[in-house]
C-alpha cells in the first residue's frame, strides 16, 4: 500500500521524476569533486600529458560511441513506454543494457592491456586519477543496467512505465559523465 | 508552484480507505521496530542511535579531559592512557559528535519525524529508502564503533583526516582504523543522501493542500535547506573519501608528493563540505528555535520571509568561506583577503536571524518552560560562538589562534548549542507528541541549568588557555614546560570538573526521559496551544498515517495572538 505522500504532486512535477534529478544534482557534485581535483592537478602538473600518452584513444572512442547509441536505445524506450507499449520498451531497455555490457567488456579489456603493460593504479597520481575516474564510473554504469534489468519486467506488462524516463535520465547523466571523462583523460595530452 | 487545493476532496476519500486497510494487520516486533517504513518509527532509530552515539562520544570527551587535567593519572573508568589511545579519542570524539550525533538526530530524526507531519501527509515519498537510508547508517555506525576493537584501535588522525598524517599508516599508527573511519564516514554520507533526497522531494511535493510555500514551518524549510546544502558540498568529499581510502590501503597517489599528488587537495575537498556542513547542523537547530520562541512568546515570528532568504543566503555563502581553514596551509595570501571578506559577510545574515528571534520574543508573553530556556539558552551561546568567530575568520589573526584551544572553545560554542542545546530543545518540546506524556518540568529545569552552566564551564577557560597559547592535539603538556604551568593546570582541572558535572546531569535527563514514557502526564493532542499541523492529529502519538482524514492547510504557521480572537493560537488547519 503506498502512502498518499507518494501520489501527492504540489510542484506538478512527478515525484519519481523530481528525486531522480535530485540523485543526478548530487552525483553531478560527486564527479565535479573528483574532476576538478583531476584537472587542477592536470594544470599543475604537464608531465601527466606524457603519462596521458600511453592511454588507448581508439579504444577510449569506440567505447564513446557504444555508450552514445545505449542512450539513443534509452530514448527509444522512453518514447515506446510514452506510448504505452510496455513490451517495445522491454526490448529497447535491454538494448541499453547490452550497450551498457560491451562498454564494460571493452573497458576489463583496456584496463587488462594497461595493467600488463605496468601502468597500474599506484604506478602516480595521474594513473590513480586514470582508474579511480573511470572506475567510478563504470560503477555507475553497471549500476544503471542493474536497475534496467530489476525494473524491465515491470515494464515488459506496462506497469510503472514512468520508470523507463527515470533510467533513461539516470543514464544520460552516466553518458554526459563519460563525455567529460574521455577528453580529459585520453585525449588532452 | 502549482495550487494543490484542487486535489484536496478525491484524496480524503483515499486517506479513508487506506486506513481501514491498515486496521486490519497487526505488525511483529521485528516489523514494527526494526524494519518499519513509518517515517516515526525511523525517525526513533536514528534518535536513539544518535543518543547512543552520543554517550560513546561524551565518554570520550571525559577520557581525553581527564588526561589532559590530571595527565599521568588511572583515570577512573578507563584506566591509563597513552599518546595513541589519546589520538583515537579525540578523533573519534569529534567524528561522533558531528556525524553520528548532530546529523542523525538533528536531520533525519527530527526530519523523519517532523516533515510529513508539518506538512500534513501520512509518510515520506521513499518509505522504502528512507528505511534503506536509517539501514546505512546503522552499518556505518558499526563500522565505526568496530574500529575500536580492531588491532590498533580506532583512527587516531584527527577528525579533518589531513593527509599524510591520515593517508599513511606508519603516522598516524592505524592501518585498520584508518580505512575504517573512512569507510564508515563515506557510508553515512550516502545514508544521508538518500534520506536528503526524500527529505527535499517530500516537502516540494507532498504538503497538505493549501499549504502555499510561506506556509511551511521555518524548521521544515531549515531541514529541507540543510539537506540541499548537504547534497550540494559532500560530492568532493565522497571523492575525496575514495581518494583517501585508495591512498591507505593500496598506496595510490592523491595526496602523496612524490607520486604527483598533493596532501592540501584533501584540506580544499574536506572544507569544501566542511563549511557548509556547519550550516547543515545549523539550519536545523535554529529552525527548532524558531518554531519553539515562537509558541512561547505566543507571538507571530518576526520576519518569517527574511529569516528564509537570509538562510538561502548564508547556504549561498557558506560555498565561499571554506579556505578560511587554510590560511596557514600555504594557500596563497590574495585568496586569504577573499575568504577573510566572505566570512565576515557570512556572519551578517545569522546575526539577522539571531536579531529576528530577539525581535519576536520582544513584546511577548513568555513562558519560560524547559524548552523555551533551551531555546533561549541556544541563543545566548551562539552568539558567543559566532563572535568568537570573527577573531579566526580574520586572516591576521587566525595566524595567531590558528590550532589553539581558542579554535577548538569557538566551534564548541557553536556545535554544542547546536548538537545538544538544540536537540534538548527539540526533545523536549515534540516528547509530548512523540510519546504522549509529559516530560518532568523540575527535571526538565535541573537538566537544563546542570548541562548550560557547566558547559560554559568547560569552554571560557579553554578559550583563555588558548589565548595563553595552548595547542590543539597535544596528548600531555608535561613535555612543554611554557605550557604545564600551575595557572595553567588550574583552568585545565575547571573545564575538566565542570565537563564530569555536566556528564552527571545527563542522567538526569535519561531518568526523566524513561520516567516520563510510563509516569508522566499524559500530553492530549496540544499541550502548548501551538499551531503547527503536527498537533492536530487524531491520535497522540499520532498512528499510522498520521490522520484519519489528511488536513488542509488554511494560513501560515505562526498566527498567535490575533486581535479579535478569543484564543491566541490559530491552527493551520481550521477553517477561517
Amino acid at each position: 500500500m503506498k502512502p498518499i505522500a507518494t501520489t501527492r504532486s504540489a510542484t506538478g512535477i512527478p515525484t519519481g521524476r523530481l528525486a531522480v534529478w535530485w540523485v543526478i544534482a548530487s552525483e553531478i557534485v560527486i564527479f565535479g569533486g573528483l574532476l576538478a581535483s583531476y584537472v587542477m592537478h592536470r594544470i599543475g602538473h604537464p608531465e601527466f600529458g606524457d603519462y596521458a600518452a600511453n592511454t588507448a584513444t581508439w579504444i577510449g572512442a569506440t567505447n564513446t560511441f557504444v555508450l552514445l547509441t545505449s542512450s539513443l536505445s534509452a530514448v527509444l524506450a522512453h518514447q515506446a513506454a510514452e506510448k504505452g507499449d510496455g513490451p517495445t520498451a522491454f526490448k529497447y531497455l535491454w538494448g541499453t543494457f547490452f550497450g551498457g555490457l560491451c562498454f564494460v567488456v571493452i573497458k576489463s579489456y583496456e584496463w587488462t592491456m594497461e595493467i600488463s603493460h605496468g601502468f597500474v593504479i599506484t604506478t602516480n597520481a595521474f594513473w590513480s586519477f586514470y582508474y579511480t575516474a573511470a572506475g567510478l564510473h563504470a560503477c555507475h554504469v553497471i549500476g544503471g543496467m542493474a536497475i534496467m534489468a530489476i525494473i524491465s519486467n515491470d515494464v515488459k506488462n506496462n506497469r510503472e512505465l514512468q520508470r523507463v524516463e527515470l533510467i533513461g535520465n539516470y543514464w544520460h547523466f552516466v553518458d554526459i559523465v563519460w563525455i567529460f571523462l574521455f577528453p580529459l583523460l585520453y585525449i588532452a595530452k | 508552484m502549482a495550487e494543490p487545493a484542487q486535489h484536496a476532496h478525491p484524496e480524503h476519500g483515499d486517506a479513508h480507505g487506506h486506513d481501514h486497510a491498515h486496521d486490519h494487520h497487526d505488525p511483529g516486533f521485528v516489523q514494527k521496530y526494526l524494519w518499519s517504513t513509518d517515517h516515526k518509527m525511523i525517525a526513533m532509530q536514528y534518535m536513539f542511535t544518535g543518543m547512543a552515539m552520543a554517550l560513546i562520544g561524551g565518554y570520550f570527551a571525559y577520557c581525553f579531559r581527564m588526561n589532559l587535567a590530571y595527565p599521568g593519572m588511572t583515570i577512573p573508568f578507563y584506566g591509563q592512557m597513552n599518546a595513541s589511545e589519546y589520538n583515537a579519542l579525540v578523533t573519534n570524539h569529534g567524528t561522533i559528535m558531528i556525524f553520528w550525533v548532530a546529523m542523525p538526530v538533528l536531520i533525519a530524526a527530527f526530519g523523519n519525524y517532523l516533515i510529513p507531519l508539518m506538512i500534513g501527509c501520512d509518510d515520506m515519498v521513499f518509505p522504502r529508502i528512507n528505511r534503506l537510508s536509517y539501514q546505512i547508517f546503522l552499518l556505518s555506525a558499526i563500522v565505526l564503533v568496530a574500529s575500536f576493537f580492531v588491532e590498533n584501535g580506532g583512527f587516531a588522525g584527527a577528525w579533518t583526516a589531513y593527509p599524510p598524517l591520515s593517508a599513511k599508516s606508519q603516522y598516524n599508527n592505524t592501518p585498520l582504523g584508518a580505512p575504517m573511519w573512512v569507510i564508515a564516514v563515506a557510508l553515512e554520507f550516502i545514508a544521508f543522501l538518500l534520506g536528503g533526497i526524500n527529505f527535499v522531494t517530500t516537502a516540494m511535493n507532498s504538503r497538505a493542500p493549501g499549504m502555499k510555500m510561506f506556509d511551511i514551518p521555518i524548521v521544515v524549510w531549515m531541514i529541507v535547506i540543510a539537506s540541499i546544502l548537504f547534497m550540494a558540498s559532500v560530492g568532493p568529499l565522497i571523492a575525496g573519501a575514495v581518494m583517501l581510502c585508495f591512498d591507505q590501503t593500496i598506496h595510490t597517489g592523491f595526496f602523496d608528493p612524490d607520486k604527483g599528488g598533493d596532501p592540501v587537495l584533501w584540506q580544499h575537498l574536506f572544507w569544501f563540505f566542511g563549511h557548509p556542513e556547519v550550516y547543515v547542523v545549523l539550519l536545523p537547530a535554529i529552525g527548532i528555535v524558531a518554531d519553539v520562541i515562537t509558541v512561547f512568546s505566543r507571538k507571530k515570528l518576526f520576519a518569517y520571509k527574511t529569516v528564509l532568504f537570509t538562510t538561502f543566503a548564508t547556504g549561498l555563502l557558506s560555498f565561499f568561506v571554506w579556505a578560511h581553514h587554510q590560511f596557514i596551509s600555504g594557500v596563497d595570501p590574495r585568496m586569504a583577503n577573499v575568504f577573510t571578506v566572505t566570512t565576515v559577510l557570512i556572519s551578517v545574515p545569522i546575526a539577522e536571524m539571531i536579531f529576528v528571534y530577539i525581535a519576536t520574543l520582544y513584546g511577548g508573553s513568555i513562558t519560560l518552560t524547559t524548552p523555551m530556556l533551551w531555546a533561549l539558552s541556544f541563543l545566548f551561546s551562539f552568539i558567543i560562538g559566532g563572535v568568537t568567530g570573527i577573531f579566526l575568520g580574520a586572516s591576521g589573526a587566525d595566524v595567531y589562534f590558528h590550532d589553539t584551544y581558542f579554535v577548538l572553545a569557538h566551534f564548541h560554542y557553536t556545535f554544542v548549542p547546536i548538537a545538544i542545546l538544540a536537540v534538548f530543545c527539540g526533545v523536549t518540546y515534540w516528547y509530548p507528541k512523540m510519546f504522549g506524556r509529559m516530560m518532568n518540568e523540575t527535571l526538565g529545569k535541573i537538566h537544563f541549568w546542570g548541562t548550560f552552566i557547566p558547559f560554559n564551564g568547560i569552554f571560557i577557560p579553554l578559550f583563555m588557555l588558548g589565548l595563553a597559547g595552548q595547542h590543539r592535539r597535544i596528548w600531555s603538556y608535561e613535555n612543554f614546560p611554557e605550557l604545564a604551568r600551575p595557572e595553567m593546570y588550574e583552568l585545565r582541572h575547571f573545564a575538566t570538573v565542570s565537563l564530569v558535572i555536566m556528564l552527571l546531569f545527563q542522567f538526569v535527563f535519561i531518568f526523566n526521559f524513561f520516567w516520563s514514557l510510563v509516569k508522566g502526564k499524559p500530553a492530549g493532542g496540544n499541550p502548548w496551544q501551538a499551531n503547527t499541523l503536527e498537533w492536530t492529529t487524531d491520535e497522540t502519538p499520532p498512528g499510522h498515517g498520521n490522520w484519519k482524514d489528511l488536513p488542509t492547510c488554511y494560513r501560515g504557521p505562526y498566527e498567535y495572538s490575533v486581535p479579535g480572537r478569543e484564543q491566541d493560537y490559530w491552527p493551520q488547519n481550521q477553517p477561517s
